[in-house]
């Protein structure tokens, strides 16, 4: 493990600001600054990081974009309005505390790291996994980054690649989502503290599965992190995410930002398990705002982006992790998963952009929706002039379970382009007590059931998941639904 | 001890009486045919006797093996034994048939303290069986009952019952949907099932079955109770003479 970035104290930038106005709170456990955003706030988000000028630009540029946009309120979802000022955008677990090993990590934290199938422990590391766990704004610790620096690749928190790649940063950070993009993405390119950065040189198979696990700790602290992974060419990456965070009364939001850039003949295949904390199931009390933008671009010929997710947390989830296909004969892939129990609100979905010749997009999508919860998929296929014999497959299927929840679909089509081939496909299914009691007259339990129901229905998308991972997610859906059903 | 012996049994559904004092005991050994016209309540019987949630039963008894079954859930009673042949199984897209029959064969190894099988195992065992009931080792790989015709589901019911080789089999209609070769076919096999440990419960509407599988007793339900009781020449009498005979002899 390589040291973390030396970044100043609080105490430090307080005096170096001397006027500062917005106090901090520091105590042992972690280091939060006080609500509220300004510019101050970045800049001292951006002094604390040790960040190159042209970052401090690009947050500045984003903050006065994002100060002249709307909440977006197309989503089919609802929440009572956001008080971004009433928000702190930094937190730091242990000010600077270097950790040594994977052992000084949080022991809750590894636990529900396990919980989730990643390996971050020492004695797991043999499973071939890398990981870096980021836990409220900061990376606490990032594994295998010797190995994986043997073969050239880079796997390190952004901020640390901001400071020792920052070419490679200023080169393609916000090429994929513009700052002003949406809403949310503007507010993660002012305000963002950490995220994985990820660079995969010319002719290299990542030699094992690259992961991040992100924890929001600090009750009304947003978390904004930001990864941006880099494929050259004739090169491959399996990239994983997990996400969890503790149970609080208040709402806190997650706007992350992901960018991923393939060139000729890359792969990037990136995965998702995120169970973030849902809310009180009767009150819909707390919970996060899950709003986050994700987006890849094929951008030589050949190469692909795969996205895989299974989402089964947060009181609201709007999301569309999608792929931009300009290069020629470049494919992109959506499977996702999406449950909802509670309360919850899920409005969740894809953009598949055909830009290139011959391109490819294949989109499943399986949304459960069980209690009074909300699961809505949207999907654009955008097909441009120039992306002859394109070709898309959208496959829409939605399973209720009850009479109370709700399921909703929203393709959108658009094609300039008379050469493209677009088939759609969409179902809806139920889990009927009748199902449940055919298997318990069988000697099957009811949990064993609803879980081989649910693997059943979410089988395309589970077969893209790692083996330990795709395990996991199939016990996650069915402890979930387990209240749910009858 | 009788393997199961049901008393002065009052069972409905949703707030409606269907069953209206049925006794029945049967023996290991023994296999009975209940006939009836529809809504008599024989189908209400075997859904109470496989703990369907949605079926009440406001008084009488049931003991099997000694034990009150009213007091077991759905699942407590498969694993000790008792089995029941769906009239109308259900379709479960996306479950393979092969591993749901695994998983419920596995439930009873672990409920009797024993290993799981592995697929390996359990795939030799599944053609044998297969093989027993005449049914195709394709269906081994579809989805549960999912797009299978009537006499398939049927079939892929007795798989099941000779796969979990209960000690207790309710056979809810299983020949309506079967062809003659078919009906043949599931009745030897059903037939090779039974043997003294064992008991069959078989719910017809034809005396047709019973030319293949030979009861020990026929009952005759109507309205709620056994009318009339007697061996297999009672089920000949009643093709010959329609259940309004027992109905009429019984009020007379």
């Amino acid at each position: 493990m390589t040291d973390p970035v030396k970044s100043p104290s609080v105490e430090e930038v307080l005096e170096d600001k001397g006027q500062y106005k917005y106090g901090f709170t520091t105590d042992i456990e972690s280091d939060t600054l006080a609500k509220g955003l300004n510019e101050d706030v970045i800049r001292f988000i951006s002094k604390k990081k040790n960040e190159p000028e042209f970052m401090l630009d690009f947050r500045l540029k984003a903050y006065r974009k994002w100060l002249t946009m709307e909440e977006p309120k197309w989503p089919n979802v609802h929440y009572p309005p956001i008080d971004f000022q009433d928000i702190s955008y930094y937190s730091a677990p242990k000010p600077k505390k270097v950790l040594e090993s994977i052992d000084e990590v949080d022991p809750e934290l590894l636990r529900t790291f396990e919980k989730l199938g990643i390996p971050l422990d020492e004695q797991k590391k043999l499973a071939n996994v890398a990981v870096d766990a980021v836990f409220d704004s900061v990376s606490v610790a990032t594994t295998h980054k010797k190995k994986l620096m043997e073969v050239g690749i880079i796997f390190c928190p952004i901020s640390e690649a901001l400071v020792e790649y920052p070419e490679l940063i200023e080169e393609y950070l916000g090429t994929v989502v513009p700052v002003g993009d949406n809403y949310y993405s503007a507010l993660n390119s002012a305000v963002f503290t950490d995220g994985s950065f990820v660079y995969i040189p010319p002719d290299t198979i990542s030699p094992m599965e690259l992961s991040t696990y992100f924890r929001i700790n600090t009750e009304e602290t947003g978390q904004f992190e930001r990864t941006l992974i880099i494929c050259a060419e004739n090169s491959y990456v399996s990239y994983l995410e997990g996400c969890t965070a503790p149970q609080f009364d208040t709402n806190q939001l997650h706007a992350a930002v992901v960018e991923l850039v393939t060139m000729e003949n890359a792969e990037i295949k990136y995965s998702t398990v995120q169970n973030w904390y849902s809310g009180d199931p009767e009150t819909g009390k707390g919970g996060i705002y899950n709003f986050v933008t994700k987006r890849g671009k094929c951008l030589g010929d050949n190469s692909k982006i795969s996205w895989t997710q299974v989402e089964t947390g947060s009181a609201i989830t709007w999301k569309y992790p999608s792929c931009i296909l300009l290069g020629d004969n470049t494919q992109g892939e959506f499977y996702s998963v999406a449950l909802t129990n509670g309360l919850m609100q899920a409005d969740t979905g894809t953009k598949m952009i055909h830009i290139g010749k011959n391109t490819r997009s294949s989109i499943i999508s399986k949304g459960i929706s069980a209690d009074r919860s909300s699961n809505s998929y949207r999907g654009q296929v955008k097909i441009g002039p120039n992306a002859s014999n394109a070709r898309n497959y959208t496959q829409c299927d939605s399973m209720l379970v009850g009479d109370k929840c709700s399921a909703h679909t929203f393709p959108y089509i658009e094609t300039a382009n008379s050469s493209v081939q677009l088939e759609h496909e969409a179902s809806t299914s139920k889990i009927s007590e009748d199902q449940l009691f055919y298997f318990e007259s069988r000697g099957i339990s009811r949990e064993n059931a609803i879980q081989a129901v649910i693997n059943g229905f979410c089988k395309e998308v589970f077969k893209q998941l790692p083996m330990e991972f795709a395990v996991e997610a199939q016990k996650l859906l069915a402890l979930k639904l387990e209240d749910s059903v009858g | 001890m009788s393997l199961l012996e049901i008393k002065d049994l009052h069972a409905g559904f949703e707030g409606t009486e269907i069953v209206k004092g049925v006794s029945l005991t049967i023996n290991a050994g023994e296999v009975h045919a209940v006939m009836g016209p529809n809504g008599s309540g024989k189908s209400t019987l075997s859904k109470v006797l496989a703990g369907h949630p949605s079926y009440e039963v406001t008084q009488g008894s049931i003991i099997y093996k000694g034990k009150d079954l009213l007091e077991l859930d759905p699942e407590q009673r498969a694993l000790a034994g008792i089995f029941m042949g769906f009239q109308y199984p259900v379709e479960i897209p996306g479950v393979n048939n092969a591993e749901f029959l695994r998983l419920a064969y596995n439930a009873q190894l672990v409920s009797k303290g024993e290993e799981e099988l592995d697929p390996l195992d359990f795939d030799e065992l599944l053609d044998e069986k297969m093989k027993l009931v005449g049914m195709d080792p394709k269906y081994k790989d579809r989805f549960l009952n999912d797009g299978f015709s009537g006499g398939e589901k049927k079939k892929n019911e007795i798989l099941q019952m000779a796969v979990l080789n209960p000690s207790l089999a309710v056979l809810d209609e299983t020949d309506s949907g079967l062809d003659i070769d078919a009906l043949k076919v599931v009745s030897e096999g059903v037939n090779k099932w039974i043997n003294k440990d064992n008991a069959l419960i078989l719910i017809t509407h034809y005396q047709r079955l019973l030319n293949y599988i030979q009861p020990d007793f026929v009952h005759v339900f109507g309205q709620g109770k056994i009318l009339k009781s007697g061996d297999k020449n009672l089920a000949l009498e009643l093709e010959k003479q329609g259940y309004d005979w027992v109905v009429t002899e019984t009020a007379n």
